[in-house]
């Protein structure tokens, strides 16, 4: 093969590469809550199916980098769980799209059932260190937790209260990579969304509170915090439009039937 | 070519040559004028030595992440370097040279595997058998020390086996006429002359251990603590680096640029020992 | 008590030999490890579907295609640039102290953790150019990672041809450029192939710098601003998440092969460009 002949394909999947090889559709990005990413992923497959024209792509990073996407431009809509926005997202229109509960939880081989917020707390914070101190077998607690720009583990220190993690607490850096965590360990605790849950892990009542879905509605389950969609300025267009779809009775049965509460109730 | 002559290309080249050399001054300067300015700001002596990382309280003591980073690294050459050298040793002095033309590619084939890949070996395998015969979470130094162990191997043995092959084999025919065996003629004669190559060879291999984020992040456990056991989780500069970024913001994201221009001073400072010791060997 | 030579050399040979044992057992387990649950993962079916419910089912098409976008993006900017630049170097000026700046800054800037390059990347090209999480993005950070190891290997490759060769060229009347393009860089070509496919492994393998700077979405990528994902990216997401093991697996191994590939076709080239050579 001649060079020339070379150097002309090169150009040839260069340009391919940038100006791309389909009609270039509408684009929304969503950024932000790993804990509401697979449900946003779920809504936007469903979105997509109906309209042909726009395209909708999730990116997580937790609530912090939702905030901040979507005040930066980088994504059209930031994805937030956390109790209380920061002042940073005043800015920002928030919409409510769903509830989530937040559960504790551990290894299904792990005899404890049930926990009061202070023990929780105490173990978090590293004052409670064995399973034995709480009824259960001799062995040291490995606490794991999310990092610090996530919005459950915002949400979760804010809700109970005076929780200064134990400094070898184990950090992970997503709710799904917390639940492997805690699969994988009988000796782990954590947190993550009630929506991960799965016969891997055992959720924990709360001060005799399953993190069901008929207590966080009656109000006592008390670990729950909304899950927020951040606009810059009023949302508008097919931002509005796929917001509209979220909030919609299909959306809000998609998000009822994976595990999320709906908005209201 | 010719429309353009020879005055013509040599200008291409140097504009050519020009623009890259701003790209990567441009990232120096990037990194160095976000993370510098902190430094100052903050206060050096705090930023290294302080074992607070709060950035929500202000906080950014990096002290606990460069004693993981030092620690990790350190087991790493601790397990790997003298298997490595070994390994080089073996393949150079006793093996047939034809079995070696073999095993070495296949060993280099092995650097190449992606590092989430020996990160996630290290937990579904190595974090298990850690914690459940060492105790602990299993997710921690030890874990990370052992998978970059075993990830510097192939540049180590590599490396080493060059230099090794690299001495005269005069040197080995004058040491076995003087009646030395084999062993003896590596330890007293060949291992001395391959030194500054096999010293380049840790040192490059240290370089990767430093630099690696994924597998850490995966298998150390990310706590912001100062190990007091090698079963303690612990969190390295890079796995700092890549676990705040995204929301990093202000104050925040210049301290990670800052730690990115401590890292690059540490780079700065392996290659300047490995670029001396690579030297020496040349001069020989 | 003394030890016969010959005692501690047989115990010598001993360690040596158990050391080269351990480490390949070591490595030949983790290759199995991944192939043993991944190989039989990995159909033609996995490889072109496109993956169902965030990867759970289905296939891995969209970050087969990122997987090979992104590296070749990075390289089709990274090697003309990093090659003239050594060319040039080493060929048109003369060793000065910036010569010798140049080289030092390159050599280090090829050390460089890529995480760094990942927070440079997401800074610069996401947020401050508003390239946004996209396939520029990702291969303009992976460019700029590897241009520094692309001048350096390319720039020992160059000098590694012999003076006599430049010398017999221009003696024959050759232009500086003549003698670069028909007598130095055939020569040198392995050095670079080398760097190259180095460099080709690195971006492939690559997964901090690419999730911060080309996102990971899952989507088939329509224009160079869309996110993409490679399977490094896939893989470290559902193995991290517990989203699919088998999936997981199938990717890994898919992954290693086509980088173990990758390694084998660069020593073949070489082998076959120096045999050519003669």
């Amino acid at each position: 093969m001649s060079k020339k002949t070379i150097l002309l394909i090169f150009l040839m999947v260069t340009s391919f590469i940038v100006f791309g090889c389909g009609k270039a559709k509408k684009n929304i990005t969503l950024a932000g809550s790993t804990a509401f990413q697979p449900f946003a992923e779920k809504l936007a497959d469903q979105y997509m199916q109906t309209k042909n024209d726009i395209t909708i792509t999730v990116q997580g990073g937790g609530s912090a980098v939702g905030i901040q996407a979507a005040l930066s431009g980088s994504a059209d809509i930031g994805m937030a769980d956390l109790v209380e926005l920061p002042s940073e997202a005043k800015e920002l229109v928030a919409t409510v799209v769903a509830r989530d509960g937040i559960a504790i939880v551990v290894h299904p081989q792990n005899t404890a059932a049930e926990l009061t917020t202070q023990q929780i707390r105490d173990i978090f914070n590293g004052n409670i260190t064995n399973w034995k101190e709480l009824g259960g077998a001799d062995a040291p607690i490995t606490v794991v937790s999310r990092e610090a720009g996530s919005g459950t583990r915002s949400s979760f220190e804010e809700i109970v209260d005076s929780v200064r993690l134990r400094k070898d607490a184990l950090i992970q850096d997503s709710n799904g990579t917390i639940r492997e965590t805690v699969a994988n360990d009988p000796n782990a605790i954590g947190y993550l969304s009630h929506g991960l849950i799965n016969e891997k892990i055992k959720a924990l009542k709360v001060d005799g509170q399953v993190s069901s879905e008929e207590s966080i509605i009656a109000g006592k389950y008390k670990l729950v915090r909304p899950i927020f969609l951040l606009v810059k300025g009023n949302p508008a267009g097919d931002i509005k439009e796929f917001l509209d779809y979220i909030l919609s009775a299909e959306g809000q049965q998609t998000i009822k039937e994976n595990g999320l509460l709906p908005a209201k109730s | 070519m010719k429309l353009i002559g020879e005055k013509g290309v040599h200008r291409i080249l140097m504009g050519i040559a020009f623009s890259a050399i701003s790209a990567l001054l441009l990232i120096t300067l990037f990194i160095i004028s976000e993370g510098l300015p902190f430094i100052f700001e903050y206060g050096l002596t705090d930023f290294l030595f302080s074992s607070e990382w709060i950035p929500a309280e202000k906080k950014f003591g990096i002290f606990p992440m460069i004693a993981a980073s030092l620690w990790v690294t350190f087991g790493a050459m601790i397990l790997g370097a003298p298997l490595g050298v070994a390994v080089a040793l073996f393949l150079s002095e006793y093996v047939p040279r034809s079995v070696m033309r073999i095993i070495k590619p296949t060993i280099e084939l092995l650097a190449a595997i992606p590092s989430v890949v020996y990160g996630f070996i290290g937990v579904m395998v190595l974090a298990p058998i850690i914690r459940n015969y060492l105790g602990g979470p299993g997710l921690s130094l030890l874990a990370g020390s052992v998978i970059l162990g075993i990830m510097i191997l192939p540049t180590v043995i590599s490396i080493s086996i060059d230099s090794i092959l690299a001495v005269p084999q005069s040197f080995r025919e004058g040491s076995l006429a003087l009646g030395a065996t084999t062993w003896q003629t590596i330890h007293m004669v060949t291992i001395k002359a391959a030194k500054s190559g096999i010293i380049a060879s840790i040192i490059l291999g240290l370089g990767r251990a430093i630099g690696e984020t994924m597998a850490v992040i995966m298998v150390a456990g990310n706590s912001v603590n100062i190990p007091g056991s090698a079963l303690d989780s612990v969190r390295t500069l890079t796995a700092n680096i890549a676990l705040e970024m995204s929301y990093a913001t202000g104050l925040h994201r210049q301290a990670l640029f800052a730690t990115g221009v401590i890292l690059f001073i540490g780079i700065i400072i392996l290659n300047s020992i490995a670029s001396v010791a690579l030297r020496k060997r040349a001069v020989r | 008590m003394r030890i016969h030579p010959r005692l501690f050399q047989r115990g010598a040979v001993a360690l040596l030999s158990g050391a080269t044992l351990i480490t390949l057992v070591i490595l030949i387990f983790i290759i199995v490890f991944i192939l043993r649950k991944g190989l039989p993962v990995v159909t033609l079916d996995f490889l072109t579907r496109d993956p169902e419910s965030m990867g759970r089912e289905g296939g891995i098409f969209p970050t087969l295609i990122g997987t090979i976008i992104l590296p070749l993006l990075a390289l089709i900017i990274a090697t003309p640039l990093g090659v003239f630049t050594s060319v040039y170097l080493s060929e048109y000026t003369r060793e000065t102290k910036f010569t010798r700046i140049i080289r030092f800054g390159t050599d280090c800037l090829a050390g460089i953790p890529s995480i760094i390059f990942g927070l440079f990347g997401y800074i610069f090209f996401v947020l401050t150019l508003e390239m946004g999480w996209s396939i520029m993005s990702g291969g303009l950070t992976l460019a700029v990672m590897v241009l520094p190891t692309i001048i350096r290997t390319s720039e020992e490759a160059i000098r590694a041809v012999p003076k006599t060769y430049r010398e017999v060229s221009f003696s024959l009347g050759a232009s500086s450029w003549q003698t670069v393009k028909n007598v130095i860089l055939p020569n040198a070509l392995p050095g670079i192939v080398t760097g190259v496919m180095l460099s080709i492994g690195r971006c492939i393998g690559e997964t901090a710098a690419v999730i911060f700077t080309a996102g990971s979405s899952l989507r088939l990528p329509a224009t160079a601003f869309d996110s993409v994902r490679t399977m490094a990216v896939h893989f470290y997401i559902l193995a991290r998440e517990g989203i699919s093991q088998e999936n997981a697996y199938g990717t890994a191994a898919a992954l290693i092969i086509a980088v173990l590939a990758i390694n084998l076709i660069a020593y073949w080239l070489m082998n076959r460009i120096i045999a050519r050579r003669g």
